[in-house]
């Protein structure tokens, strides 16, 4: 189950951040920060060998004692960060590739709004509810 | 991508009402370009985002440029590079179309169309280095 879902722009400023239990939201939001690092360390040439690949998919990031983190980064350069807990039967590789796949199918349909300036904040009803089933579910 | 004949209708009426409405007393003539390229720009901005959903990750500037001349140019006009067919006032949206594209990419540029010899068109792209 996803705790914290964040989509940051190619300026590394949040565009939308969402995280499950209200407490921990600071702890959240310093987590995918901290994340940003890991991301450009594996978009770099440096990281070519390991992950590369030609994916959008970054994979796992860094793992800690409570949660695990997962990165994906789009052709325009927007990064999509997830923060998984643990704790609960860990979520194979294709479960978090499929929920990345639906986050960019609904970057994709934000971003085709006309009504939708990119750069600001994603306010889209239809992405909040996208999120909220893949927090709730984490299917 | 969607009929082409719509398109070309929409894209008609768009450039007729925007010079209209400059008509009705507003801003001069350099505006409405500047309008219609930034329709194009931002069309060109959600059209990348969509065509970029399912292809691999680009590695360097190479790779933007040779998707933009392939893949973008034959989807967005169905032709191959190297020849298309335009009129003159209609450049502007499609100039915007093509500096949105390259935008999401990542690359800043400045992009102008001449026509010397109708029905060719060409496009200069001038990309700023960061």
């Amino acid at each position: 189950m996803a705790v914290c879902i964040a989509v940051i722009a190619k300026e590394n400023y949040p565009l939308y951040i969402r995280s499950i239990p209200a407490e921990h939201e600071l702890k959240f939001h310093y987590t995918v920060h901290t994340s940003l690092d890991v991301v450009d360390e594996k978009v770099s040439a440096m990281g070519k060998a390991l992950v590369d690949q030609r994916e959008l998919y970054l994979g796992l990031l860094y793992p800690t004692e409570d949660y695990k983190v997962y990165g994906y980064v789009t052709n325009s350069k927007v990064k999509f960060v997830m923060v998984v807990d643990s704790s609960n039967t860990a979520l194979r590789d294709n479960e978090i590739r499929s929920m990345f796949r639906k986050l960019h199918n609904s970057y994709t349909d934000v971003m085709c709004n006309p009504f939708y300036n990119p750069g600001d904040r994603i306010h889209s009803r239809a992405f909040d509810n996208m999120v909220t089933s893949m927090m709730v579910q984490g299917c | 991508m969607a009929d082409e004949a719509l398109f070309l209708l929409l894209h008609n009426e768009m450039v007729t009402g925007v010079y209209k409405s400059a008509d009705q007393g507003e801003v001069e003539n350099g505006r409405c370009i500047t309008k219609l390229e930034n329709m194009g720009f931002r069309v060109g901005q959600g059209l990348i985002e969509r065509f970029t959903k399912d292809t691999a990750r680009f590695k360097d500037e190479l790779d933007i440029m040779k998707f933009i001349c392939k893949d973008f140019w034959t989807t967005v006009f169905k032709k191959q590079i190297d020849n298309l067919r335009t009129n003159h006032q209609y450049l502007a949206f499609t100039c915007g179309l093509i500096r949105g594209g390259l935008s999401n990419l990542g690359i800043k540029s400045i992009v102008t169309a001449e026509v010397s010899a109708m029905p060719a068109c060409k496009f200069q792209v001038m990309i700023q280095k960061m």
